[in-house]
């Protein structure tokens, strides 16, 4: 006879003890796939709300330094500078060419009567750097033409969907052509663009600076950051630390732009503290269904440990059985919660919500079950251990 | 040895195995539990030769140590002092993996509730012990079938134990402790869950296809009905052997291995 330290056609057998009762069977892997679901897609959210607090910078890619006040927090938080800024940081050893750019949330009143917040984007007017990338409608030089403002052409379906009086039978979204104001100043529409998605809710239109001077408030006459391209062969953390040096401004790289506001955001929102819990929470789930369904088929199945024990399988054997049970529902379920996940993931892109996942995520979801598995199978394996087999002589 | 309450020194089987070596032996071997600060002796000083080719049965009221003690044998249970050896093995002197692996290939068990996993086939099912000493699953798998054949389940390879009724579930059990041909087979209880002609039949498979020259039974029972299928008793009580009954068949007045108390 054969001899081996660990049988390997136990394998076989675990398995069929494993799906052979049917329902511990189904709830082991659909407690599995419920916690997998909870914390990957939980997290894609995350991640996803964190990537889209970062959309407007990226989407001003032309910019190789932002610059601003100290003070600023995050990319909406535009706390005015001086017109002298922007000199100032031209006159610095490193930078090719620096433009303002405003942005604030304005008040503003759509063509059926309805009021709302607006973000408000002042480009550079004889450039038009920090433009929007993708033109729908239009060409961005139309821009120029007199009180012209382009909008989203996502936001002109939805958010800026005209649904009042003469609206009201027939909503019609906002077009090329309409007219709306901001401020009490009349604009019209003069194109559409294609934004990335934000974080931040309200709608975006798009002007030139000195536009958006006219209407904003005088307070806030004064530009929000200076875009900074930098000269070819420089490196823009050295320049970036050469404006703050010589301006005392705050020069930031896009990378390092988007994460202060994704930090910022994260932490003042609440946001990562509440989708935190909701990860626990699938993991809290998963390790208690698996746990107590595990320990259920390990009581149901004592006298059959025990008969094998008797009949000369090992602890390693044994162990090595529950581990393969473990397994193969923990990949199961893992499989079924992510294909969940992306599925779930693919219907939240076609709307607004936000959704991103990204390798980390289904590297943290697996290692996430398998400590879940582990320390379900804990109680079940030290069960075994213990067990006597001459509990298979008790009738 | 424990006084003879009833011996026939005619019977032949007796005289055929008593020439042969000893598949156990046993010499003054206790054995205790504690329990909530007791301590409770189930043996008491067991004094046990089974030989080679010879059915022993272990008889006796609840609680007198028959159980403890075929765990003994079987290297399930270590004992506390006395000496016991299994086909002049000594489990004291084995590590607890060695006393496994032994367990594996020596020793097969039927027990009480068949203790089939419901999961499995038949075929699946007796396979089990070949799998556990490391026999690949195919060819387990085919000498699972075999043994299933020639305890006349042929027909029943592919069934799961609910779809075979008590007694077709304890034949899977026999095929089970005998497909990997240990030299001892230990019973429990073997035929208390079955009605009477299906317990004979059992019982006559184990003596006619579990039994021969290099293999010793030792069963567990209560059945007075099987007695006559033994060729010694021993009576327990009290943790102790009380008495010994040779060639039981003749004593109670039955025929080979149709015997009925």
């Amino acid at each position: 006879m054969k001899d081996r330290s660990v049988p390997v056609g136990m394998n076989f057998v675990a398995i069929l003890m494993l799906v052979g009762d049917r329902l511990k069977y189904v709830a082991l892997v659909a407690g599995l796939a419920f916690a997998t679901l909870l914390i990957t897609q939980q997290a894609s959210i995350l991640v996803g709300m964190a990537d889209q607090t970062g959309a407007f910078i990226r989407d001003t890619g032309q910019a190789d330094l932002w610059v601003m006040d100290p003070e600023v927090e995050f990319s909406e938080d535009g706390k005015a500078l001086q017109d002298t800024a922007l000199f100032r940081v031209r006159g610095v050893e490193g930078v090719e060419w620096a433009v303002p750019i405003y942005k604030n949330w304005l008040k503003a009143q759509l063509p059926d009567g309805r009021k709302l917040n607006m973000i408000v984007v002042g480009i550079d007017d004889a450039t038009l750097v920090g433009g929007p990338a993708v033109m729908v409608e239009g060409r961005l030089e139309d821009l120029r033409a007199d009180k012209a403002v382009f909008i989203d052409a996502r936001d002109a379906d939805t958010k800026l969907l005209l649904t009042r009086g003469r609206f009201a039978d027939d909503p019609q979204p906002l077009r090329v052509g309409d007219r709306l104001s901001v401020n009490d100043f009349e604009l019209r529409v003069a194109g559409t663009m294609k934004l990335s998605r934000s974080f931040f809710w309200d709608p975006v239109v798009y002007t030139t600076y000195s536009r958006a001077l006219t209407f904003a408030p005088p307070e806030r006459r004064l530009m929000s950051f200076v875009l900074v391209k930098i000269k070819s062969g420089s490196d823009p953390h050295a320049v970036a630390r050469a404006v703050t040096e010589a301006t005392g401004l705050q020069a930031l790289t896009g990378p390092q732009f988007e994460k202060l506001t994704m930090t910022y955001i994260l932490e003042k929102t609440g946001i990562l503290v509440n989708f935190g819990l909701a990860v626990g929470m699938g993991f809290v789930i998963g390790l208690l269904v698996a746990a107590q369904t595990l320990y259920a088929f390990t009581l149901d199945n004592l006298k059959q440990y025990g008969a094998l024990k008797a009949m000369g399988a090992g602890n390693g054997t044994l162990v090595r059985m529950m581990m393969v049970q473990v397994l193969i529902v923990a990949l199961l379920g893992y499989g079924l919660g992510l294909g969940i996940t992306v599925l779930m993931g693919k219907i939240i892109q076609a709307t607004d919500l936000a959704f991103l996942m990204t390798w980390h995520i289904p590297v943290v979801g697996g290692v996430a079950l398998v400590a879940i598995c582990l320390l379900a199978g804990a109680a079940s394996i030290a069960k075994v251990l213990r067990l006597e087999p001459a509990i298979v002589f008790k009738s | 040895m424990t006084s003879i309450m009833n011996e026939h020194p005619q019977a032949a089987r007796i005289h055929e195995t008593a020439g042969r070596g000893l598949a156990i032996h046993c010499s003054g071997v206790t054995k205790g539990f504690t329990a909530g600060g007791n301590t409770i002796r189930a043996l008491r000083g067991i004094d046990l030769d089974v030989r080679l080719g010879e059915l022993a049965m272990l008889v006796g009221p609840s609680g007198c140590g028959k159980t403890t003690l075929i765990s003994v044998v079987a290297g399930i249970l270590d004992r506390d002092e006395g000496e016991c050896r299994v086909f002049g093995q000594d489990f004291a002197t084995m590590s607890a993996r060695q006393k496994t692996r032994f367990r594996g290939q020596t020793v097969g068990f039927v027990f009480q509730q068949f203790n089939l996993l419901p999961a499995l086939t038949a075929a699946q099912n007796v396979a089990v012990p070949l799998l556990i000493n490391g026999v690949a699953h195919a060819a387990a798998i085919k000498a699972a079938k075999e043994m299933l054949d020639r305890v006349g389940l042929g027909e029943r390879t592919e069934s799961l134990p609910k779809q075979l009724s008590g007694g077709q579930q304890q034949r899977v059990a026999i095929a089970r402790a005998m497909v990997h041909r240990p030299r001892l087979i230990v019973c429990d209880e073997p035929t208390s869950a079955l009605d009477h002609e299906t317990g004979h039949t059992v019982m006559r498979l184990l003596k006619n296809v579990a039994l021969d020259e290099d293999r010793a039974l030792v069963i567990v029972t209560h059945d007075a009905r099987i007695f006559g299928f033994a060729d010694r008793i021993f009576k327990m009580d009290d943790g102790r052997i009380v008495d010994v009954v040779r060639n039981p068949s003749a004593s109670i007045g039955a025929s080979g291995g149709d015997a009925h108390a």
